[in-house]
């Protein structure tokens, strides 16, 4: 069924969420937080090298001390051919990762896993690490994706030969993949062309920086049964690779969903689950396991730094007729960088009829990078929504104006494929010319910046239960880990449909023996396709709510309406019965047919695309060369808010996190390829006093694939916050500042540079 | 080496412990006494996440020693709370969805208490300034702002 045009009466509101108090009185209990009987802790010991054969590991010594209970290395685990996994957000190979949580042979970055120990407490573990004897053979390392994709570069694989291009190279590379996107003819295109605009972009690896480090807890049972609790946005997806890296059949692992403390992508991979496992396994203990936060930044993914160039054609009047693209994306240690999305996502806002698209995939001795929110489409938007504004300088136009003429439309052909449909772009363009932001004068010497995105979003595997309690109360249970608030949203949608208040409705998250097969927590998904089987399980209730008032009225069941939580006769002539609520039927279920519930699983398709458009005004410093933001606003297409605040929530954190990627994230690499600044205080992400309110502005224009119009929201707002920051200080000073982050440094060296 | 007995105060209780010499204060709250809500998100003083009061003053546990808790009056996170009856700061909170995945917020709540307790009336710079000693990734900050604005007016008895 579908709702959007119902008078609804929950879903719009903003209830409390159901696991609010537990929040707020440190009640939650996150994978950190628990424990077992006869735990140990383990640790892990990593590589100091950024790129180093392992010639031998002497563990003798570590094993020895008192209270050590097992050390692994990559000889605990199988060796595993090269395959595909496609369990995870992003491209990922189950040999890489097993690789990644445990090298075997070479160690590829600073950081690398090379053996695990466990024992009774947690200093007892950092004392053996201490006792292991690793000898390496230091090889030449490369960092910079430039510099990797040199002829003579370290190669880091010797058997990665350049895909995606024809004839397969004779030599081995850095190089794992080369993309290509065409649409019409790029020669033609900038020949018709009577302004080109052409520059060069880079951006510098950010980590996600989620507040809570990688933790799990994880029991190896002698009768080979397997119990984990772990932080993750998958945990299905931690079965699924902890069953292939370790040989396990999924059936023996049963992986419980701690709260999660942020992921945004970040935790849609493995790290620590597979060796607790192994520690577990060997010692025949629980062994419990939590990064430290130099670990997290050494040790995890962030997304991939890259080089971007943008060459732009138009003709005098603004229409846009050539685009050329080249990004040129690190993955990391291993295959596998969001370059794909990124050469789909930068351009994805405008029509244009000739468009060349060049991405390549490049591996370097840094952690293999993993999703960010969006993955890849902030970094190719930086690019090109800079490029945008400087071509609507060079044509005299205003960059509002020139993107409005160019914009998609439902029906436009994308230079990747797929035609656009049900997108609300034009209506996110409308509030953005409607916003006083944007008519706002602007204060002596600040810049204003205008800068659009646009993320795909995502549907897929999602199965939920709707359970009808004696007292009338529902429960809900869906396989999604709630990062940001889906408990509410999920609660709110069944309360809709069942059409009881939500303080009657309990959302909770199953474990991966407790319902089915759900894909993990990303792709801005779970509102729209976990959402959506909700609402179908809900329907289905709904359906046995009728029937056992049909039955107990001795009617058809199609003469039985279900209206504000009651089934009603549907006519006169259906007869003439007071109407039974939900507690009424719900108290007789067992004598009038048994419990009610029902399971659905759904394969969501049609997640229907997200377009944001944000206005940022700066202030700088031209002594320190620091970059204030005074004032910003973020207006999006959501589709249909089911609990507003979150939404708005998700877009101005989205858009905080932008702003620290803009201005002051960065990894720093010293000579020896090893990260400086593996710590909050030196990787500085945005804290209270360095932001302004952020205006959310939402745009609803509903996804008619979804009962109740919702799209996703929650990858969107990283997109624009870059490009709309560097356009604010081109205003502001009139240098445009082409390299992240935007940091004191760089600007002032802008200026005195002039 | 043999372990230090400590007798402090921790939300309004007396209590013991034995600790390492060279235990945190936050690895004591949370493997020895058993109160997870502090968390560890750096263990060096940048984030928050381990916030609690001693005598009243906002420190970070994971730069404070265990033995140090001696003789003092710990307030964390689980003693904001009178019994069921959420303190303003939590209510504002979950009013304003001021968390999302809620990992900051024992450590920001802990935080806006020490402000408010220090100055009932605080800017919203002001307020922007005490939190920026508490990191949170998912909310941008803003709604956090206006949880404690209004916390802090309905502690002044301005609205409910």
């Amino acid at each position: 069924m579908n709702y959007i045009s119902s008078d609804l009466k929950v879903v719009g509101t903003r209830p409390i969420r159901p696991d609010g108090v537990d929040k707020v009185t440190g009640r939650a209990v996150f994978a950190a937080d628990t424990r077992a009987s006869g735990m140990l802790w383990g640790k892990i010991l990593r590589s100091p090298h950024a790129h180093a054969r392992i010639v031998s590991i002497d563990t003798s010594k570590a094993e020895a001390l008192k209270g050590v209970y097992a050390v692994v290395t990559s000889k605990d685990f199988p060796e595993i051919a090269s395959e595909e996994a496609f369990v995870g957000e992003g491209p990922m190979n189950f040999r890489d990762l097993s690789d990644n949580i445990m090298a075997r042979g070479k160690a590829l970055y600073e950081g690398h896993a090379i053996a695990a120990v466990a024992a009774t407490t947690a200093a007892l573990a950092d004392e053996a690490l201490a006792l292991i004897d690793v000898t390496y053979d230091v090889l030449p390392h490369v960092i910079d994706v430039d510099e990797a994709m040199q002829p003579g570069a370290p190669v880091l694989h010797a058997d990665m030969f350049t895909a995606g291009v024809n004839p397969k190279p004779a030599t081995a590379s850095n190089i794992a993949k080369v993309v290509t996107f065409k649409k019409g003819d790029i020669d033609a295109g900038f020949a018709e062309a009577e302004v080109i605009f052409e520059d060069s972009y880079t951006t510098k690896p950010v980590h996600q920086a989620y507040i809570e480090p990688h933790a799990c807890l994880a029991t190896y049972a002698p009768d080979g049964q397997v119990t984990i609790h772990a932080s993750s946005q998958g945990h299905f997806m931690i079965r699924a690779y902890t069953a292939k890296l370790l040989g396990i059949d999924m059936a023996q692992i049963r992986v419980n969903p701690a709260e999660i403390g942020g992921g945004f992508g970040g935790k849609t991979l493995i790290y620590l689950e597979p060796v607790a496992v192994a520690l577990s396994r060997k010692s025949g203990r629980s062994v419990k396991m939590q990064m430290t936060r130099e670990e997290v930044f050494r040790g995890s993914g962030p997304t991939s730094g890259a080089s971007v160039t943008v060459k732009l054609g138009a003709k005098k009047d603004g229409t846009i007729v050539a685009a050329q693209q080249v990004l040129k994306f690190q993955a990391g240690a291993y295959a596998g960088s969001p370059v794909g999305p990124g050469a789909m996502c930068g351009l994805a806002m405008y029509d244009i009829a000739n468009v060349d698209v060049v991405g390549y995939d490049v591996v370097s001795n840094r952690p293999k990078v993993a999703a960010y929110r969006a993955p890849g489409a902030p970094i190719s938007s930086f690019a090109v929504e800079c490029a945008v504004d400087d071509l609507a300088r060079k044509l005299g136009m205003d960059p509002l104006v020139l993107r409005e003429k160019n914009a998609v439309v439902n029906g436009s052909k994308t230079h990747y494929g797929p035609t656009h449909t049900n997108i609300g772009f034009t209506q996110v363009l409308e509030a953005t010319r409607a916003h006083p932001h944007w008519k706002a004068p602007l204060a002596e010497g600040h810049g204003r910046g205008l800068a659009v995105g646009f993320w795909f979003n995502i549907g897929g595997e999602s199965s939920a239960t709707v359970h009808i309690n004696e007292d009338g109360t529902v429960m809900v249970a869906t396989g999604s880990p709630d990062i940001g608030g889906s408990r509410a949203s999920m609660g709110m949608m069944a309360a809709e449909v069942l059409g009881i208040p939500v303080s009657k409705v309990k959302a909770i998250v199953a474990d991966t023996a407790s319902i089915g097969f759900t894909f993990l927590t990303g792709g801005s998904r779970v509102t729209f396709a976990t959402g959506m089987a909700v609402t179908q399980a809900s329907e289905k209730v709904v359906d046995q709510l009728k029937a056992r008032a049909a039955a107990t009225w001795d009617i058809p069941v199609d003469a039985v309406e279900w209206k504000d939580g009651k089934a009603y006769p549907a006519g006169t002539n259906a007869g003439a019965f007071e109407p039974l609520d939900l507690a009424a039927i719900a108290l007789k279920q067992g004598r009038t047919g048994g419990p009610i519930n029902a399971e659905v699983s759904v394969n969501a398709q049609g997640a229907g695309a997200g377009f944001g458009a944000h206005i940022c005004d700066v202030a700088v410093d031209k002594e320190t060369g620091k970059v204030d933001i005074v004032r910003y606003t973020a207006i999006q297409d959501v589709g249909k808010a089911i609990h507003p605040s979150y939404v708005e929530g998700q877009i101005q954190g989205g858009a905080a996190q932008g702003i620290g990627w803009a201005l002051s994230e960065e990894y720093i690499y010293n000579a020896k390829g090893q990260m400086d600044n593996p710590g909050f205080l030196d990787y500085r992400c945005p804290v209270a006093s360095d932001l302004p309110m952020i205006e959310a502005v939402l745009v609803e224009v509903p996804n008619p694939r979804h009962p109740f119009g919702a799209r996703g929201v929650g990858e969107v707002p990283i997109v624009p916050p870059m490009a709309a920051i560097s356009n604010a200080i081109k205003g502001a000073i009139g240098l445009r500042m082409p390299d992240l982050p935007m940091s004191p440094p760089k600007v002032r060296a802008a200026i005195d540079a002039g | 080496m043999s372990k230090s007995h400590v007798t402090t105060t921790i939300n309004g209780e007396a209590a013991e412990f034995l600790c390492e010499t060279q235990q945190t204060l936050l690895d004591v709250l949370r493997d020895v006494v058993g109160l997870t809500g502090a968390k560890e998100g750096c263990a060096s003083g940048d984030c928050g996440a381990c916030s609690v009061l001693i005598d009243g003053t906002l420190v970070c546990s994971c730069l404070v020693l265990g033995v140090e808790a001696e003789g003092k009056s710990i307030t964390t996170i689980e003693g904001i709370a009178q019994g069921d009856h959420l303190h303003p700061i939590q209510q504002k909170f979950l009013e304003h969805a001021a968390l999302q995945c809620g990992f900051c917020t024992p450590g920001l709540i802990v935080a806006t208490k020490a402000l408010l307790d220090e100055n009932p009336n605080p800017t919203e710079t002001e307020a922007r300034y005490w939190l920026a000693g508490n990191l949170c990734r998912c909310t941008g900050y803003d709604k956090v702002i206006r949880a404690v604005m209004d916390a802090a007016a309905v502690m002044r008895g301005e609205t409910v």
